[in-house]
């Protein structure tokens, strides 16, 4: 009976790899995802350059960067320096913050989101109070408030993300948790005696589990805008560490007569959060088909 | 429904108190000293302790935010550590020229999003409806800065129909207000085809098309207004998203607006500037969630308020 109602969070999971590769989207998500990956993980082979030398011959005559082609496959930047090089660089950074800035907002929101749904009662209605006041900030102004006034390093940069974009993952975990523990196979286990531990760790978390996959993805996305956002403003990952917000934010100035420096980082950001996006909104669809909208 | 108001309202009032106290707390114990940038750096102790006093910073925390909500119940947001000027007038003054882009951006996002989204539903499964789908993706996966260099690289400096950046006429409004708007079309885009795709599946459209009424006349006359009525809730949640990009937006474009004002407070650490934007952001995006958790059961009568 309870197998056509709710089947086992393993069926569920299980498969899902299957369907998410028969769509096409996904896929292209994962392509790109494997490209930065391996772009980030082999930069020091494949980079032709040092990211921060300036070239000798770096520079036109004029002292003005060269543009994309010759010697320079993305040309260089206003310190005739390779931007391909430190477009390579930047991937490391970016997927460095995507995944510790989310993996550290997952682990804050899973963890405020089931306690309040699996307490309840005082103790859960004051962490989603927390978490409605959260949800009043205005998350960028925050976190650009965080960071320019901590002198950021790469970890604060990803710790500022973090504090800012947890509440999300809260409210949907917190949401699915207090919908599970009025289920009535809840109620049976307890009544077979189960403790907390038991239902908590063999039946909540393993239910939760397609909800987190979703949102943790969907939230790398998030946090690589973020991260790209803060550095473009300045008060982001500082340079010499070249990150694709930065390097926009270092050639801005220049950029009508060398559009380049801001585009091509722009389309690798652009590209690395639509990656993210796409196939964890084909998760969504297969994983999680209650869950669609907004959020 | 007064009663649910009311309740409302004093939620949302305790909301934004927790808002003003961590946000202060935040700035007391941050490792910034508003005080040494007053002062300059050639300011001897002495001058740097005076200005501390004359301020109140030297008081105990819950002093100076007693202090600050004490002011704030008269309606007084305090005076700017280095304009000398009140934070009410500052903020006055930047208003209206964000209150005028996030209209132009509201305007952006729901004449593509919307429009997109029907085309998309009509054209379901077609590939126009794919190349739209993933071009709202791609959309929503542009940080804001990166298309509004774009939007200015092509249009203003390329092609020279709209000017570089500033402010005072329509013109200067297009570029800055499609930036802002671009990444909410993709939202809407995504959310009207939903909607759209549900409507058009429902009985009374089948009857309307039974009836020998025009395909265009079932899609405009009675599929539309009720596929669109869930999503104009979803303004209210838009402002808060816009607050944020407000920042970004109009430092792209040197618009004259909030986000400008708010930026340079950041970077100079003018605390009564960074906590009087604060305070107004976060009152906007409460009162949008207030207005959408309001219209929604005016436009579903199934939704009940709680």
């Amino acid at each position: 009976m309870s197998e056509t109602t709710m089947p086992p969070a393993r069926n569920r999971t299980a498969g899902a790899l299957d369907r998410l590769l028969r769509r096409k989207l996904a896929v292209l998500g994962m392509a790109i995802v494997a490209i930065m990956v391996a772009a980030a993980v082999f930069a020091p082979l494949i980079a032709p350059y040092p990211p921060a030398e300036q070239l000798f011959d770096g520079l036109t005559l004029e002292g003005a960067p060269l543009p994309p082609g010759g010697a320079y496959l993305f040309g260089t930047d206003l310190l005739g320096r390779d931007l391909f090089s430190r477009l390579l660089y930047g991937a490391r950074t970016s997927l460095v913050i995507g995944l510790v800035a989310n993996g550290i907002a997952l682990a804050i929101g899973t963890l405020i989101g089931v306690t309040a749904g699996f307490a309840g009662g005082w103790a859960g209605a004051v962490l989603m109070r927390l978490t409605d006041l959260m949800m009043a900030f205005p998350a960028l102004l925050l976190a650009i408030c965080l960071a320019a006034i901590f002198t950021p390093s790469l970890w604060i940069v990803a710790l500022v993300i973090a504090l800012v974009n947890w509440v999300q993952t809260a409210r949907v975990t917190y949401t699915e948790t207090s919908a599970l523990v009025a289920r009535e196979f809840i109620a049976a286990e307890r009544t077979l005696g189960a403790g907390p531990g038991r239902i908590l760790f063999l039946h909540i978390l393993p239910h939760l589990l397609p909800t987190v996959i979703v949102w943790g993805t969907l939230g790398i996305s998030t946090t690589v805008l973020l991260e790209a956002t803060l550095s473009y403003l300045g008060v982001g990952v500082q340079p010499p560490t070249p990150s694709w917000g930065n390097i926009i934010f270092e050639n801005q100035t220049y950029f009508q007569s060398a559009p380049w420096l801001v585009f091509i980082p722009g389309a690798a950001i652009v590209a690395l959060a639509l990656a993210f996006n796409l196939i964890g909104n084909a998760l969504r669809d297969v994983l999680d088909p209650t869950q669609r909208g907004r959020g | 429904m007064i009663a649910y108001l009311l309740r409302r309202l004093i939620q949302s009032g305790m909301i934004l108190l927790g808002v003003s106290f961590v946000t202060f707390l935040l700035l007391y114990v941050l490792p910034a000293d508003p005080v040494r940038q007053i002062a300059g750096r050639s300011a001897t102790a002495q001058t740097v302790e005076n200005i501390r006093q004359q301020l109140g910073l030297d008081q105990p925390f819950l002093v100076q935010y007693g202090r600050y909500l004490g002011h704030l119940a008269q309606g007084d947001l305090g005076r700017s550590y280095l304009q000398k000027t009140e934070v009410a007038a500052l903020i006055g003054a930047r208003l209206p020229a964000s209150l005028l882009l996030m209209a132009g951006g509201i305007a952006c996002e729901l004449a593509i999003g919307l429009t997109l989204g029907v085309i998309a539903a009509l054209r379901k499964g077609r590939a126009l409806d794919h190349g739209l789908m993933l071009g709202s993706f791609a959309v929503i996966s542009a940080p804001q800065f990166v298309v509004g260099l774009l939007l200015l690289y092509v249009f203003a400096v390329r092609l020279d129909w709209f000017p570089v950046g500033g402010y005072g006429s329509f013109a200067h409004l297009v570029l800055p207000a499609l930036t802002l708007g671009i990444l909410g079309s993709g939202w809407y885009a995504q959310m009207m085809r939903s909607s759209m795709i549900e409507v058009l599946r429902a009985d009374f459209i089948r009857t309307a098309r039974a009836k020998g009424l025009g395909r265009l006349r079932v899609v405009l006359r009675h599929a539309l207004p009720n596929a669109i009525l869930p999503i104009i809730a979803m303004i209210g949640i838009d402002i808060g998203i816009f607050m944020g990009g407000l920042v970004v937006v109009e430092s792209v474009f040197g618009w004259p607006g909030m986000g400008q004002l708010t930026w340079q407070a950041i970077q100079r650490v003018d605390i009564p500037i960074i906590m009087g934007v604060t305070l107004v952001s976060a009152t906007a995006i409460v009162l949008g969630n207030l207005l959408a958790d309001l219209i929604a059961p005016m436009i579903d009568p199934r939704i009940r308020l709680r």
